[in-house]
């Protein structure tokens, strides 16, 4: 109890976190409005997909959480194994993408879009760095055995984290690569 | 009636590295009991706030007397912004950090934090925070842009020198500690509390950290935002604060002083709690209106967030903004009001003994109202255009930073002292350092009124020989020596108490709460057995239950 609690409250922080980056990002990319061209480079549909696939790790930990509760080790094992795959999925898109932008030469230098963009995406891609390692450490430690008994709260603690990160990632991907096309359409 | 409730032997072995060294300083570095990390944290204080009185006493050698050419101008600019970043991140904030830790759970009956381990890499990360912050004097120059730090001047073309680097990295350590020990603070006081310890039994102290708590998590993340935006922006070249690329200043005023006002806050709560428990106890008497004190707590702390713009009326923000944040900054005396009046209500009628923490305590009201009032002149919107920026905010915020949250902190050092070391201070070379810093205090920072308003800037390293400047500053300076010299009484008077004070007994001022049913200094395990719980005066009830809170109606217990 006291471990969600505790994951609750930092998440809440970290809510505000994020909140501030945005608000950097909405204040330039909204204001001065956006550079055409830096936003051609951005891939909606590749980057759509990845977004389905880190969508896809929250469901696959909510079933995860429920294999814990009904204390079936074997597909606690199985769903948990699938979040970290998405999760590594995802990441590799991210970067993916990156060298795509860098090899066009959008670096964070390039402009106010640039640097929101990097800033957002990045500490965004950090979390799910994070996360991946929490996950890690919980999947060895059901191979360990820790988790044979439904009573931990730890794996739905994990469980407030990785959701949240998900929760980010679409308010992100909405912000920067769906607004600005409605935007730019008007 | 009264029976002991025995405290549950915690289910898993407390965490600890296992190291094998009594009392050296290895033990030290390696506990995880909150009171150990608790005193590290005042000690932390304590050093910093040497270092940062330093400072302050060489800007004040620098303005003793007009023209003066002591001090450069950069080595001036380095000066005042660590001078504030130290006594705000490494001063203030570990102080009020270091009372919650080592208080929260004593008083709550609880033989840890809930997270131990959390607690002690929070002190640590903030304390290495400290250090980077102090490694860039070697590295090639201290930040310079003022505790604020503001955009434009916070850009590498402005300060090449590394320091404000140094400030993200510090000060972002020192954040994410704090943020880590804040909501150690929540998960304590909501899952640890004793049995039958209900929330309207919980001492003043221990609501005001409770609320710290949620105003700390909502507030630093803000800053830790703002600090790795400008950070990118240094090192990567990124525009978010740089004006000459597209960047915007006001986007960094915004980001800092939503952390920045909450802050004050932050530093001034758990003070405020500390007083109303020395109050109470040297008064003789409950706390005159509990739910009024915890309420107007709460309201400080939503109001908080919506007055930042209070920093920013001379940026041209336009009326409507203006006059909005301009009522919410007035509405935020209110609550504050009410307090002092809550604490002068429990004064009325007492049986005072003005021992040193009382005497800190009661100046705290007279200073902190004066830091009060002058900060209510800010919120009227032309007198902020006439005076930001001088000396008068300087003379305001010193008010309401040492003589609101320093001499909170002070008295409540002299009231638990007996506790945290089993020794009694000195009472007579108490009252000689209150008189000092008190005399020394007003000289030097009420004399700053007058110079704000007769338009003496701040944060410029000399000053023309105009009427009454030299004066006034000579004054300011001699204050700021007398404060020195009362330092130096201060930490005589700690050593001579750790050398050869008198031992303290267990509850030597006959307090309320459970911090004092344990022996001074407490055992590692805080206690074995507890008596119940039916008021927030628990060891009241259990020393005098001829007079018994438990007894009362609610009325009458709650002074509403
Ligand atoms: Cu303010």
């Amino acid at each position: 109890m006291e471990s969600k609690l505790m994951m609750k409250l930092v998440v809440g922080s970290e809510a505000i976190f994020f909140l501030a980056l945005m608000m950097g990002f909405v204040y330039f990319a909204y204001f001065p409005g956006f550079d055409p061209k830096s936003l051609a480079l951005l891939d909606l549909t590749k980057t759509g997909a990845f977004t389905v696939l880190l969508l896809a790790s929250s469901f696959t930990f909510w079933r995860a959480e429920i294999s814990h509760r009904n204390g079936q080790i074997g597909s606690l094992k199985g769903w948990l194994a699938a979040t970290v795959g998405l999760g590594v999925i995802f990441l590799f898109g991210q970067g993916m993408e990156y060298n795509h932008l860098l090899v066009n030469q959008l670096v964070v230098s390039k402009g106010t879009f640039a640097t929101g963009f990097f800033t957002l995406t990045g500490f965004h891609g950090l979390h799910v760095f994070i996360g991946l390692i929490m996950l890690a450490v919980v999947l060895y430690l059901t191979f360990l055995g820790d988790f044979d008994r439904p009573q931990s709260s730890v794996i739905s603690a994990v469980g407030i984290y990785w959701h949240f990160v998900d929760i980010v990632w679409v308010i992100v991907f909405t912000l920067v690569y769906i607004l600005p096309h409605v935007v730019n359409m008007k | 009636m009264i029976t002991d409730v025995t405290i549950p032997e915690p289910q898993a072995p407390l965490p600890g590295a296992g190291v094998n060294s009594s009392q050296g300083l290895l033990q030290w570095i390696s506990s995880v009991d909150h009171k150990q990390i608790g005193i590290l944290y005042l000690l932390m204080s304590l050093f910093y706030l040497l270092v940062g009185g330093a400072l302050a006493l060489l800007m004040r050698v620098q303005l003793m007397a007009p023209e003066n050419q002591f001090l450069g101008p950069e080595a001036y600019n380095q000066l005042f912004t660590m001078h504030g970043t130290t006594m705000i991140f490494f001063v203030l904030t570990p102080a009020i950090l270091g009372f919650s830790v080592y208080l929260t759970p004593l008083m709550i009956g609880a033989n840890e934090m809930a997270f131990p381990r959390l607690n002690a890499f929070s002190f640590w990360i903030a304390f290495f925070g400290g250090l980077l912050l102090y490694f860039s004097f070697l590295a090639g120059g201290a930040p310079n842009a003022g505790w604020f730090n503001y955009a434009p001047l916070n850009q590498m073309q402005y300060s090449s020198q590394p320091g404000i680097d140094y400030y993200c990295i510090g000060l972002l350590l020192a954040g994410i500690g704090t943020v880590g020990t804040g909501a150690n603070l929540i998960v304590t006081i909501i899952s640890l509390r004793s049995h039958g310890f209900k929330y309207r039994y919980l001492p003043i102290f221990v609501w005001m950290v409770f609320i710290n708590g949620f105003l700390i998590l909502a507030a630093f993340p803000s800053l830790n935002a703002a600090l790795v935006m400008l950070l990118i922006d240094r090192q990567l070249d990124g525009h978010f604060f740089n004006t000459a690329s597209g960047g915007s200043a006001l986007l960094w005023q915004h980001l800092f002083w939503l952390f920045g006002h909450p802050e004050v806050y932050i530093v001034v709560l758990p003070p405020f709690g500390i007083i109303s428990e020395v109050i109470q106890v040297y008064s003789r008497k409950p706390i005159f209106g509990y739910p009024f004190v915890v309420g107007s707590g709460f309201a400080i702390a939503l109001l908080a967030f919506g007055v930042w713009v209070h920093h920013m009326f001379a940026t041209g923000m336009g009326n409507t903004m203006n006059s909005f944040f301009a009522a919410s900054s007035m509405l935020i005396g209110i609550p504050t009001g009410v307090k002092i009046f809550n604490w002068l209500g429990t004064m009325w009628g007492g049986s005072i003994r003005f021992t040193t923490a009382m005497l800190f305590a009661t100046s705290f009201l007279v200073e902190f109202t004066i830091g009060g009032l002058s900060g209510i002149s800010f919120a009227i919107v032309p007198i902020d255009w006439q005076l930001t920026d001088t000396y008068y905010v300087v003379a305001h915020l010193h008010y309401v930073f040492l003589g609101g949250s320093l001499f909170g902190l002070l008295s409540g050092l002299f009231y638990w002292f007996p506790k945290m070391t089993g020794r009694m201070l000195n009472e007579k070379l108490g009252r000689w350092f209150f008189w000092l810093f008190v005399i020394g205090f007003n000289l030097t920072f009420f004399m700053q009124h007058i110079l704000g308003v007769i338009g003496m800037p701040r944060r410029v390293y000399t000053f023309p020989n105009l009427p009454g400047f030299g004066l006034l500053n000579l004054i300011s300076s001699l204050g700021a020596f007398l404060m020195g010299v009362s330092m130096l009484v201060f930490l005589y008077l700690l050593y001579e108490a750790l050398r050869r004070g008198k031992r303290a007994s267990d509850n030597p001022w006959d307090g309320y709460t459970f911090e004092w049913l344990t022996t001074s200094p407490p055992q590692l395990k805080n206690f074995d057995t507890l008596p119940p719980v039916f008021s927030f005066r628990p060891l009241h009830d259990l020393n005098h239950p001829e007079i018994g809170d438990h007894k009362k109606s609610t009325d009458d217990k709650y002074g509403t």
